[in-house]
């Protein structure tokens, strides 16, 4: 028995691998290994990227050092196993007996203002004892990143108002009226001082108008001046009330005891919140998760982009994304209808194809460096020249804005909605022109009222593809209008309320800048990691919708064709 | 509205005619306007990098006699300020004088006061700029001026405002030790030490130094020594940081010294610059004063350069030269360009690039010889004394004289290296940095990363896409086909993101492993496949056919992690328990974070969706009736994909590797993120490289409009717009072919 099974096996090979068999899974596996990174990837974005919301426990470490056992307070970010070997090569002292890994913890501790680095290695085999102590405190600070301590007090102008267990729930209370004063305070900054220096400007302007027309008459000069000195004893009532704001908000302190034992004054003015993760209980915790997800898509940045949430660059990425829909359909559509409607077969149509084609294939970057060139330094200069005289030799539209970047990338994406808008034109039977044409309509009368109606969802579908595509594109974008930190947002109280030569933040170029730019790159990366997931959640939404009305569109159609 | 009377009627059907022939206009308007659009991009790129091909012109603007001097005095000196307005003369009498450079006519007269009986009798420029100027006395004092100019605004016409200062206070300085100046050569160094050089006509070399600072008077000699040089010398040249001098004879002999401790100073070596019977007619040191230009009797300019031999000996060597048709009278080095202007005894002007090894020009514009001859800042200007002792002044458009095909794409010397080199580097701080535009290694890198994303994707998304075309089940196709096309929308930036910051890291500490899944893969899926086959029927009933690949899904992430788990193993006993230092130690290879590989598999990741797609299409649209025909006749599946389908999709597969190639080529920001945009020409996989598109990022923002930098960047856009326009054309082409042929079946 076992003596001929042998050889049938063997036949049995040859013949498998004669039949073609193995290439066929061969194929079957290279499809299996695109999908798995494809959710691979979507997974690990998605696991990073949600987990930066969630309040993590900190830990509290009795840790063996060469100078004696220290107390390390932090935050364990991940770990790493080390070969026994290697670990002692590199210097990082005797490994323990009989292991052949070693395994390294990366601890944030925080405090990054009175410790030489916010993050450090540390190794589990000197690690004596961990403790997640519910009275440890985590401070969200508006600069110096978070802070790790245990409260000891509170004070009020320097005078102590509570201590112990009374003063956890005096130090909520005095933020929450901090916060509330700052809310104020921003207000009053951003709009109302930001309102008075805006006119300011806007007078300056003026002035240098007048003084260009040779108008810079007597009376329009006192007019100005008038208006000039209104503005300015606003702006002294206003400065004199945000600087009593900003005694207030200075008002309060809180004491800490940190890791070495010592005691650190942390004032209430540089607290974003305060949080016991280590008490909290998992329903605790996910409130608090949606909230920093709130915080995170509503508020500003803060220390060079790292801390902080992403409001400008969502603004800003979709007021672009905004304007580049309204210049790119209209275009769009008229193309592919010239295409399949109004065109004769023949060279001329092959040609656009291959324009159109073209197009599509052009790196994005080429299209960035065309931006900067034709729109933004020749057509932006002479329209500076023309309509901006007074503002020279600052540059208004001659300058990466907003507008150029809109119109960058509706001609970045036109082949997308002319591609998408063809073929749902294509799949419109001809029996409905036809029809429409018998009964006396024009060509164009079909077209408004039979055939576009009729392809709409086509349009829509090339729309979603397109807005998909801006949202996602970053290299031109770094040409022609975005920055890292823009000072305002393209829309303001100020007229006219849109500022289309604004530069502005955007999603995609903050993951470049934040992870690639910023001094403090471990601060920052899970921050990226949450933005780069808000984008492509975004991305995918958007291009599932697409897809699933383009499958629609052709159910519809394959009905009415039979 | 009513449509009862006729005119109503008429008008209306005129109305909707006239609606229609201005919807069709505007509509194929429309069409036309994306023509128009891809034409725009190509004409305006080409039109910002034209200039760069423009040969340089020279027109005279002016000819007039020197302007007037108080006394009968020599011109010992010439200059163009910078903006070109106004020239500048300085006459053996002390006078200064400052024109118009157009008329000739006199804005402004100074002169200095010199102490009686003594004139100028040398005027010698201390700053590359030209604007401190020691004087050399007939007397052998030295004494030291300032030519400053300020802007002034008057009725909104600028105007320009020339005076005379004095650097180191008004006193001449005293010359010890030698008893006449012969030559003179002076060089103010880093704001705070003057160094002076003169030689006398006995053959005294006398070198000082003074610490001294600007609007300081001079104080004691910090160094000084003597030397006998035994040559009757015409030239005496000093580099602008005191670090070396040379003398030269007219026969060409030359020594020079280094001079970094004036204290003791040391005779490098005694060298012949021209060939025998040759003599020669001018010699200078290049801009910065790192070379020598020694120009013959016949016309040939050799450009030496300091290096340092087999024995780490310094040494003269030649590094390249020029022939004009006659002999240069006077060579001047432009003040801010490695550029060159000679002026010929036959009156010719010479333009010369150094480092582009190129001659811009030469053309006639003089009849007369030329005595002196001024290059303007801006080396926008010329100024030409001639021996009529008349002025004509000249302006030259040369805007880009340092590009050229050989600087651009070829191997060049660089001032520093000892052997022509590949090198971008675009920008310094330095006024008189030479700047290095070879596009070479960025056109290598570029190419370089498309190939490796290319290796990654083309297996993966070929194969990918035969089997889903063909193979695969309808029902499973529906979901795959989506999922595949959905990472072609995901945004590059996180594909770079990734690369650059989870996945480099991770390859770093795991090479073994992803190197491994190279073979990994093809072994693990079809020894797993082998083993199905053997596997009882009733097993292999639950997967179907057409559902092979999701079977295998847990099959791939059980072999990387497999690969994970045991390469270390590998390591430890094969390589040491480090493959990157075997490799750096057994094979001289070196390893980036950021490298071909990451970038590779990056790229390759953002390529696959696209080559996929466009292949399923093309295998996925063959007829019907071939493969059945195949099939009926007796061909098993295999063999009726490899025969009939590939051959005929062949074209549509053509075309997505093509679209493909296009994609990697132009795609800037994963190569931006996941490599180290070093411009190195390595084909090592496991080193980064920097590609055309991720420079243009990162140089345009700050590149200065119009300048030479800022039309390469744009030469750049302009040759990936010309490559992919041609991948994507042909893709194009090829596709409308097949949609032909099967249009027919």
């Amino acid at each position: 028995m076992s003596l001929e099974k042998k050889p049938a096996v063997e036949s049995h090979f040859k013949s498998w691998w004669k039949s073609g068999a193995p290439w066929i899974w061969l194929n079957a596996g290279a499809v299996s290994i695109s999908v798995v990174v494809v959710f691979g990837l979507l997974a690990l974005i998605a696991s990073r990227g949600m987990s930066h919301f969630w309040p993590s426990d900190i830990q509290q470490m009795q840790y063996q050092t060469a100078a004696g056992e220290i107390r390390i307070i932090g935050e364990q970010i991940e770990h790493e196993n080390i070969a026994a070997n290697q670990f002692t090569e590199i210097g990082l002292g005797a490994a323990p007996e009989g292991v052949e890994y070693v395994k390294r913890w990366l601890i944030k501790t925080g405090n990054r203002d009175i410790l030489p680095a916010d993050f450090r290695w540390i190794d589990d085999h000197h690690i004596k004892q961990i403790k997640t102590p519910e009275d440890l405190i985590v401070v969200e600070r508006v600069e110096w990143g978070d802070f790790y301590g245990y409260l000891k007090s509170v004070s009020e102008l320097g005078k102590q108002s509570s201590t112990g267990e009374t003063a956890w729930s005096d130090l909520e209370q005095r933020l929450q009226r901090v916060l509330d004063l700052r809310d104020e305070q921003k207000l009053l900054e951003k709009s109302e001082i930001g309102a008075i220096n805006y006119q300011l400007e806007r007078l300056r302007l003026k002035r240098r108008g007048h003084e260009l027309d040779g108008t810079d008459s007597k009376e329009n000069l006192a007019e100005i001046a008038a208006e000039e000195k209104a503005l300015d004893d606003q702006y002294q009532a206003l400065r004199s009330r945000l600087e009593s704001l900003l005694t207030a908000i200075a008002r309060d302190s809180a004491q800490f005891e940190v890791m070495d034992g010592s005691i650190v004054e942390v004032p209430l003015k540089h607290m974003v919140s305060v949080l016991k993760p280590n008490g909290m209980n998992v329903f605790e915790k996910l409130g608090y998760y949606f909230i920093n997800f709130k915080n995170f898509m509503i508020d500003d940045p803060r220390e060079a982009n790292t801390e902080g949430g992403v409001f400008p660059a969502i603004f800003g990425t979709v007021m672009m994304v905004l304007l580049m829909s309204i210049l790119v359909t209209p275009l769009g559509v008229v193309a592919a209808v010239y295409l399949r409607e109004y065109a004769r077969q023949g060279a001329m149509i092959r040609i656009i194809r291959i324009a159109v084609n073209n197009l599509a294939g052009v790196p994005s970057i080429v299209y960035g460096v065309f931006g900067l060139g034709f729109f933004v330094y020749f057509l932006g200069h002479n329209l500076d020249r023309l309509f901006f005289p007074e503002a020279m030799p600052a540059p208004t539209f001659g300058t990466p804005g907003l507008m150029w970047a809109s119109i960058t990338l509706a001609l970045l994406t036109l082949p997308v909605v002319i591609v998408s808008t063809e073929e749902g034109l294509a799949r419109i039977p001809s029996s409905f022109r036809e029809g429409s044409l018998a009964l006396g309509a024009t060509k164009f009368e079909t077209l408004w009222k039979v055939v576009l109606p009729m392809s709409s969802p086509a349009i829509m579908t090339g729309l979603i593809l397109a807005v998909a595509r801006a949202a996602g594109e970053v290299a031109p974008l770094m040409l022609v209008g975005v920055v890292k930190l823009a000072p305002e947002l393209p829309v303001d109280g100020n007229v006219p309320f849109v500022h289309l030569e604004r530069k502005f933040m955007h999603l995609g170029f903050h993951i470049y800048d934040v992870g690639f730019q910023s001094p403090n790159v471990e601060a920052a990366r899970p921050l990226v990691y949450a933005t780069a997931f808000l984008l492509v959640l975004v991305i995918v939404l958007l291009n599932l919708s697409a897809i699933m009305l383009r499958n629609r569109l052709r159910e519809k159609y394959k009905a009415l064709d039979s | 509205m009513s449509y009862n009377s006729i005119t109503d009627r008429s008008w209306f059907q005129r109305k909707r005619a006239i609606i229609d022939t201005i919807a069709r206009t505007t509509i194929g308007m429309g069409g036309i306007s994306v023509i128009f659009a891809i034409v725009l991009i190509f004409f305006y790129l080409l039109w910002v990098v034209a200039p760069i091909f423009k040969s340089p012109e020279v027109t005279p603007i002016g000819e007039f006699n020197a302007p007037v001097m108080l006394a009968e005095a020599e011109t010992k000196y010439i200059a163009i300020e910078e903006s070109g307005q106004l020239g500048l003369r300085i006459a053996s009498s002390g006078e200064i004088l400052f024109f118009n450079l157009e008329t000739g006519v006199d804005t402004s007269r100074n002169s200095i006061d010199l102490a009686e009986y003594s004139s100028i009798s040398h005027v010698v420029e201390m700053n590359s700029e030209g604007t401190m100027l020691a004087l050399g006395l007939d007397n052998g004092r030295v004494k030291f001026i300032g030519i400053e100019y300020r802007v002034n605004f008057v009725d909104g016409k600028r105007e320009i405002i020339p005076s005379i200062a004095f650097p180191f206070g008004e006193e001449a300085l005293e010359l010890n030790y030698i008893s006449n100046i012969h030559r003179l050569q002076a060089t103010f160094v880093d704001g705070e030490r003057l160094v002076l050089a003169a030689l006398d006509t006995s053959g005294q070399l006398l070198l000082q130094s003074y610490e001294v600072e600007k609007g300081d008077d001079i104080a004691d000699v910090a160094e000084e020594s003597v030397t006998e040089v035994g040559m009757d010398a015409e030239y005496l040249l000093l580099d602008p940081l005191a670090d070396w001098v040379y003398l030269a004879n007219s026969d060409g002999q030359i020594i020079y010294y280094n001079i970094s401790d004036i204290e003791s100073i040391e005779q490098i070596a005694q060298q012949v610059l021209v060939k025998p019977e040759r003599r020669v007619s001018h010699l200078r040191l290049s801009l910065g004063g790192i070379s020598l230009l020694a120009t013959d009797d016949t016309g040939n300019t050799v450009q030496w350069s300091l290096q340092r031999d087999d024995k780490n000996q310094y040494q003269l060597a030649e590094v390249r030269n020029f022939q004009a048709s006659a002999a240069i009278d006077y060579l001047l080095t432009e003040r801010r360009r490695k550029g060159l202007v000679g002026i010929s005894t036959e009156g010719n002007i010479l333009l010369y690039h150094t480092t582009a090894e190129r001659q811009l020009l030469e053309e006639k514009i003089l009849d007369r010889k030329p005595v002196l001859a001024a290059v303007a800042p801006r080396a926008d200007m010329l100024l030409v004394k001639t021996e009529d002792e008349k002025y004509r002044s000249f302006k030259i458009d040369n805007p880009h004289p340092e590009l050229s095909w050989q600087a651009l794409w070829g191997k060049i010397v660089y001032e520093g290296y000892t052997e022509p080199k590949y090198i971008w580097q675009s920008s310094s701080a330095d006024d008189d940095f030479e700047p290095k535009f070879s596009l070479a290694p960025l056109a290598f890198g570029t190419l370089k990363a498309a190939f490796y994303a290319m290796m990654i994707a083309m297996p993966l998304a070929i194969m990918g896409a035969i089997y889903t075309a063909y193979f695969m089940a309808p029902r499973m196709r529906g979901w795959v086909k989506p999922s595949i096309e959905i990472m072609e929308a995901l945004p590059t930036v996180i594909l770079g993101f990734l690369a650059g910051l989870w996945f480099a890291p991770i390859v770093e500490d795991n090479l073994l492993a992803i190197l491994s899944l190279l073979f990994v893969f093809p072994a693990g899926l079809l020894l797993f496949a082998w083993g199905w086959s053997l596997a009882p029927k009733y097993v292999r009933r639950l997967v179907p056919e057409g559902w092979q690949a999701l079977l295998l899904m847990p099959v791939v992430i059980a072999l990387v992690w497999m690969s994970f788990v045991v390469a270390p193993l590998f390591e430890a006993v094969l390589f040491g328990g480090d493959i990157k230092a075997w490799m750096l130690r057994e094979l001289g290879i070196g390893y980036d974070q950021r490298n071909s590989l990451v970038v590779g598999i990056a790229m390759g990741l953002a390529v696959i969706p696209t080559i996929f797609s466009i292949t399923e299409d093309a295998i996925f649209s063959v007829p019907r009736q071939l493969t059945t025909g195949s099939l009926a006749l007796g061909a098993t599946p295999w063999q009726t994909l490899m025969r009939v389908v590939l051959l005929t999709a062949s074209p549509g597969i053509f075309s997505a590797v093509m679209i493909g190639l296009g994609r990697a080529v132009g795609e800037t920001m994963i190569v931006l993120m996941a490599t180290g945009n070093t411009p190195v020409m390595d084909m090592s996989i496991f080193e980064g490289m920097r590609t055309l598109s991720a420079n243009i990022a990162v140089e345009l923002p700050e590149s200065e409009v119009d300048s030479s930098h800022y039309r390469i960047l744009f030469l750049a856009a302009l040759v990936l717009f010309i490559v992919t326009f041609f991948f994507n054309t042909a893709a194009e082409v090829v596709r409308q072919r097949l949609r032909k042929r099967y249009g027919s079946m």
